[in-house]
């Protein structure tokens, strides 16, 4: 085991951070609107489609959510490795 | 050509390229046969990460559990995908950096403990097995509809063929071989998805067309489909008869169990960097996500011609994909009321002077995919197609699985416990012998199912979310968690969550209804609340014994950290 680099504190906290609101987010379109909130929200509809918006948010935009979380997290540690100059060559 | 003859071609050419990638890419050095030298680019390892993830459950069973289920089907779209978001965020870029070969060798290590790694080696082969027979299972039921053996042939074919590549070629063999299994199974998937929705709605693409409106009457879809639900007496589609609870405990314990499946946590160690392990779970799940997403719209279409098709048919007059499915006895017609007409309804249907209608007809769920392309009269070809993309989807994920079980054994067992001298010659021997043991009883399991196939994969998704996940998570997030938290909590889990599962489904089935549930949580969802288990009782524990030595504190700190990941391409010792 290599000894561990020393970071500038913040890193970690910061990567904290992004995680408790990308998970927040990832919750809330899952188990907020696809679950918890589904049968109010299947009285609305997504516009021009047949989609009860509960609905749809259980089985359609909850994964498109999921993969647009994926690719910000990608995005946002990337910038953050950098900016703590802990990135890899 | 007909149908049999397309299947034949197709299974035949398919079965030639994975063979052939597998022997251009056989594997030399242990550490090859563990993870494919290191080196696999990131969208290559997502594309086998979706192969290996995608089982016969994905592929064939999960679009007609959703036509059956309607809202209720929600919870695999969501359970099965929302995981990968947990592994990208929680798992992959840390285990990368710990960089060990698998997921015994992490608990091992960051818990200072033989215990506690033999507590994860029974985990990760006991939960490999459970899933891997379902895939065998699967193999066998393709081939003995679309080639006419009897299922043990059709086990028995499956098990030559992923012995022949998952034990000659290694991990580096298996990831090529299933970006290509991917390509072929997304193919096969899409193919028939895209002729149905053009066919109903006009929208070559299936996830609008779900949403869209049908080209016979202009009505949505879905609102039609409700309609024809009502009539007949089934529960709306788009609303569910499960419990909101329920729902939310199955959803989470198939998304922890995801994000703690050895056999995907194992792929995040063949790329060469931590920032190549992040991407590659979202390109695992972007490849996931367009089969997740179209299963929805073809499970609507699947129920939407179903109804059309057979409610209130003549019997005399269905069509022949409907008496190929019965000889397998897969469909069964019974006429209750004489009238020689197909009465396919609801619990809650009556006639028109309000009697109570029974229902004539039982359709095994684990067709509809299968089946789909029949029912809306499409070529032969494309039926043949279906077949090959099934065999892929189960081949894939039986191969990754048994090398699990042979990495726990020749590595974590042996090298990591028994016989820590043992050569490197030696140990992939001792993988190889593991592998073909696994497959043999893998095919056994597969031939004598200890049950329904669903319920065995609900119960490695519930040991899973309820025994690694906790450890890996604390043993990343917490600096403080400690060696007999660890193993007292994923002990408690394991304990809890298998004992609810057993019981309801083996020991006492009688008892099996929501009212007997434990807060009306099903054995289904009951992984999330042995999670939850877990996490107290390691808290707890862990509070009230000494705290973890001094290296374990640097190990954690290092694994937060990118910077200085093992190289990508280790030669071997």
């Amino acid at each position: 085991m290599t000894s561990p680099p020393s970071v500038r504190p913040g890193y970690w906290t910061a990567n904290l951070r992004y995680l408790a609101i990308l998970l927040s987010i990832w919750f809330l379109v899952s188990f907020g609107c696809g679950i918890l909130f589904a049968d109010a929200l299947n009285g609305f509809r997504i516009p021009g489609t047949g989609f009860k918006a509960g609905f749809w948010f259980a089985q359609q935009g909850a994964i498109y959510a999921f993969l647009v979380l994926i690719f910000v997290y990608v995005r946002l540690m990337n910038r953050l490795d950098r900016e703590y100059g802990v990135e890899e060559e | 050509m007909n149908v049999q003859a397309w299947t034949f071609t197709l299974v035949a050419i398919s079965f030639a390229l994975y063979i052939g990638v597998a022997v251009w890419s056989r594997a030399n050095t242990t550490r090859d046969f563990y993870v494919a030298g290191k080196g696999v680019h990131p969208l290559s390892n997502g594309m086998a990460t979706a192969a290996d993830w995608m089982s016969a459950a994905s592929f064939i069973s999960m679009a007609g559990l959703i036509a059956f289920l309607g809202y209720d089907g929600s919870v695999y779209l969501m359970g099965w995908t929302g995981g990968y978001v947990l592994l990208a965020l929680l798992l992959a870029p840390y285990l990368r950096k710990f960089g060990r070969y698998t997921v015994p060798d992490f608990v091992g290590a960051r818990y200072y403990s033989h215990t506690a790694r033999v507590v994860a080696v029974v985990c990760a082969i006991f939960i490999s097995f459970t899933y891997v027979a379902g895939q065998m299972r699967g193999v066998g039921i393709v081939f003995s509809r679309f080639l006419e053996v009897p299922i043990e042939w059709g086990v028995a074919i499956g098990m030559a063929i992923v012995f022949f590549y998952a034990v000659l070629g290694g991990m580096k063999g298996i990831t090529y071989t299933q970006v290509a299994q991917y390509c072929v199974l997304i193919f096969a998937y899409m193919v028939p998805a895209i002729f149905l929705s053009i066919l109903i709605t006009g929208n070559p693409v299936p996830q609008l067309g779900l949403g869209g409106a049908d080209l016979v009457s202009g009505e949505y879809l879905l609102d039609r489909l409700d309609g024809l639900h009502e009539q007949l007496g089934f529960a709306a589609y788009t609303d569910g008869s499960k419990s909101t609870l329920d729902i939310f405990a199955i959803t989470a314990a198939l998304m922890v169990g995801t994000a703690g499946l050895p056999h995907v946590i194992i792929r995040f160690y063949t790329v060469p960097r931590v920032r190549d392990a992040r991407i590659s779970a979202g390109w695992a799940l972007l490849f996931i996500a367009i089969l997740y997403t179209t299963a929805p719209a073809v499970a609507v279409f699947a129920r939407t011609n179903l109804l059309n098709t057979v409610s209130e048919q003549p019997y005399e007059a269905v069509p022949e994909w409907f008496t190929t499915w019965e000889n397998t006895d897969l469909i069964a017609y019974e006429d209750h009321n004489g009238d020689g007409l197909i009465q396919f309804v609801g619990p809650d249907a009556i006639d028109d002077s309000g009697q109570p209608v029974q229902n004539e007809l039982t359709i095994d769920r684990d067709i509809m995919v299968l089946a789909n392309p029949e029912i809306a009269g499409l070529p032969a070809w494309v039926v043949g197609l279906v077949a090959a993309g099934g065999l892929a989807a189960a081949l894939s994920t039986a191969a990754g699985l048994l090398l699990v079980v042979s990495s726990a054994i020749s590595h974590d067992l042996l090298k990591g416990v028994f016989r820590p001298g043992i050569s490197e010659r030696g140990e992939l021997v001792w993988a190889r012998i593991s592998a073909a043991f696994a497959v043999v009883l893998a095919g056994y399991l597969g031939i004598n199912p200890p049950g329904f196939v669903a319920q065995v994969v609900a119960f490695a998704f519930g040991l899973a979310a309820a025994s690694f996940f906790p450890a890996i998570i604390l043993g990343i997030f917490s600096r403080r968690m400690n060696r007999e938290g660890a193993i007292a909590g994923m002990i408690s889990g394991i304990v809890f969550t298998a004992a609810y599962i057993i019981y309801f489904n083996y020991v006492n089935p009688a008892a099996n209804t929501a009212d007997n549930w434990f807060l009306g949580i099903s054995p289904e969802g009951i992984g999330f609340v042995g999670m939850l288990i877990n996490f107290v009782v390691a808290g707890i524990v862990s509070r009230s014994s000494a705290a973890p030595p001094e290296e374990v504190g640097r190990l954690v700190e290092s694994i937060r950290v990118p910077k200085g990941s093992g190289p990508a391409h280790e030669v071997s010792a």
